[in-house]
């Protein structure tokens, strides 16, 4: 069921959505939010371009398969997490952190990946899910 | 990198995982690297074994957050054993996987999820912190759902429900008991419960919380009266997957209950009956339910649980001795059960069946196979000098100082048991003639296959056999290492010193 309703309000809250996924990505840490919530509101924004466009449309925005996302985020995950025990001999997973902050996005740090990888994953394992189920019904 | 040595085997297993996801339609290379990498995770575990026998309990603390308040990795003697036995269980179980498991299984991501089960068994083993070993099980409860379920083929399927049910069930009441001792404490580190425990005054409270502990550990690791889900579900998925279960997933529970009630709760009067009762249980139920089975898989299947309540049984004795020999049955059955599933393959691979009754001739046709079979089997009854025959002589010695006749008798019952099924399997299997039977169609037997695949099915179970002969003639050794970390459970002191740098 495609209504006109829903296809010109997705065209604005997609872009919003996926503004907003990186915004609570990057408030995360400190502040409520981080990678898992951030890659929920994005596969929310890609979900809700399914519904309305066809998910084959979806398909070609995303240009590749989101089950790629999954291996993909485990790796910048990982990456972070033995980063201080090859970068500067400290136990596996300790934060590491640059020692200026970075206008607008704030302090970076080895925990920042470690949440961006979270991100790719949540992004890609509920993608995966979502189309596969509707690929089935 | 020599402080952070005991996290590489999850560090290795973590990547290779990975890397085995990028490739997941690519079926051929995922073969060849999942068993180039299991080698080098062999290697891995052999340096830090060498490295802990040679310096001690390490202790790695995760994010460089001080004990107690960090998660921290503790690789003690018996955790650094265990992460060696289960990389040469792995490596044995990938290049088994290779041909015996077929490809439409291996498309489903079979190697990766193997890597990631392998990952968290070493988690498991080398966690010093309780709620992190509850999440390295929900790891292994979900890697393992994955790789019983994979072909969803109607039997598998009704097995790895009952599988996931019983277990889940199990993480629940093991939740709980962290629950409740959480808060009696206050703290998740195994060291640090371990001091304040002592000073708990409400005791009722303490008993209730190990019980619970027993009862979640006790239906992971199939211990009477909870163990039925396994006959209900290990036979189902193919033997590589099989094997792997046999060999780590109930020994996981074990090395729970082992750590948890000598570090936590060690002593605790009333338990040692509780335990000892379970343990005769266990092997009792375990030996009648192989000896009416006719199914070879089914057979190994009961004697994983009957061997179990050997374990449990030692560990209820509480004395050094017992201990030791508990280690060295860990050791030993760890190999062996691995082994005895990898047989059970390759027999379903010569003759299409692992029924009993339909089988035969086997020494007859492979008379050289059958020499290399034999070696497991009687070293699982433990005919000297094989490996199954000196823990014996410890838990037999232990329950006797300890004047625990019931257990005496629970443990020669449960020999001659194993004894008495073993010379049944042999006489059905091998030396019987070979009765008519009905080939399944489109089944590729072993003489079909080339030679590069015959290896890939002999090698494993060859590779255990020899570590299994080196358990039984360098016995020796392994005792004085079964005996060393005996002490260390004993004196748990060493443990929590590491632990909390006092």
């Amino acid at each position: 069921m495609r209504t006109l309703i829903l296809k010109s309000a997705s065209s604005y809250l997609i872009p919003v959505l996926l503004i907003f996924s990186v915004f609570i990505l990057l408030r995360g840490h400190y502040l409520p939010g981080g990678g898992f919530v951030g890659g929920l509101v994005a596969a929310i924004a890609f979900v809700l371009d399914a519904f309305s466009n066809g998910l084959e449309k979806t398909k070609t925005i995303l240009k590749i398969h989101p089950g790629f996302l999954m291996p993909l985020g485990l790796l910048v995950a990982f990456l972070s997490g033995i980063s201080p025990m090859v970068f500067s001999d400290l136990p596996f997973m300790t934060g590491i952190w640059a020692e200026n902050p970075i206008p607008v996005i704030g302090a970076i740090g080895s925990a920042l990946f470690f949440d961006l990888g979270v991100y790719l994953v949540v992004i890609g394992a509920a993608l995966t899910i979502i189309f596969t189920i509707s690929e089935s019904a | 990198m020599t402080n952070d040595i005991i996290i590489l085997p999850l560090v290795v297993h973590l990547f290779f995982s990975i890397v085995l996801m990028f490739f997941w339609n690519k079926v051929d290379f995922q073969k060849i690297f999942s068993v180039v990498a299991n080698f080098i995770a062999l290697l891995v575990a052999i340096w830090v074994f060498i490295f802990v026998y040679n310096n001690g309990t390490q202790v790695v603390q995760s994010g460089n957050w001080e004990a107690p308040f960090g998660i921290v990795f503790v690789g003690d003697m018996l955790a650094a054993t265990l992460v060696l036995l289960t990389a040469i269980a792995g490596f044995a179980v990938s290049i088994f996987s290779t041909i015996s498991v077929i490809r439409a299984r291996l498309r489903f991501g079979y190697f990766s999820v193997f890597h990631f089960l392998l990952l968290g068994l070493n988690g498991a083993f080398l966690t010093g912190d309780i709620f992190n070993l509850y999440v390295w099980f929900e790891i292994i409860i979900i890697s393992s759902f994955v790789l019983i379920s994979i072909g969803g083929e109607k039997n598998q399927l009704e097995g790895a429900v009952k599988y996931f049910a019983l277990n889940f069930f199990a993480s629940m009441i093991f939740l709980t008991a962290l629950g409740v001792l959480y808060g009696l404490v206050g703290t998740l580190n195994m060291a640090d419960i371990s001091l304040k425990i002592a000073e708990v005054q409400n005791r009722n409270l303490v008993e209730i919380s190990a019980v619970l502990f027993l009862v979640g550990f006790g239906i992971k690791s199939a211990i009477f009266p909870l163990y039925f889900w396994l006959p209900a579900s290990y036979h189902t998925p193919p033997s590589a997957v099989s094997a792997i279960f046999a060999g780590l997933l109930t020994k996981v529970g074990v090395y729970a209950l082992i750590r948890v009630f000598t570090l936590i709760y060690g002593g605790e009067g009333f338990l040692s009956i509780l335990l000892l009762t379970l343990a005769i249980m266990t092997i009792f139920s375990g030996g009648v339910g192989a000896i009416i089975q006719n199914n070879m898989k089914k057979v190994f299947m009961y004697f994983i649980i009957c061997h179990i309540g050997f374990m449990i049984g030692g560990l209820a004795l509480f004395t050094e001795v017992a201990m030791a020999g508990v280690i060295f049955y860990l050791i030993h059955d760890i190999i062996i059960k691995t082994n005895l599933f990898l047989i059970s393959g390759l027999i379903y691979r010569i003759k299409g069946t692992t029924n009993m009754k339909k089988l035969g001739g086997l020494y007859a046709n492979y008379p050289k196979l059958s020499l290399l079979l034999a070696i497991p089997l009687f070293s699982l009854i433990g005919i000297p000098p094989l490996s199954g025959y000196w823990p014996k002589i410890s838990l037999i010695l232990a329950s006797f100082n300890a004047e625990e006749y019931w257990f005496f008798g629970a443990l020669i019952f449960g020999s001659l048991i194993t004894l008495i099924v073993i010379a049944k399997l042999w006489s059905e299997v091998f030396w019987k003639d070979q009765p008519k039977i009905n080939f399944p169609e489109k089944f590729i037997y072993f003489d079909q296959l080339r030679i590069g695949q015959k290896f890939t099915f002999i090698f494993p179970i060859a590779f255990l056999t020899f570590v299994t002969l080196y358990i039984g003639f360098g016995a020796e050794h392994i005792q004085q290492l079964s005996q060393r970390i005996a002490s260390e459970l004993i004196n748990n002191e060493l443990y929590i010193d590491a632990v909390l740098k006092r």
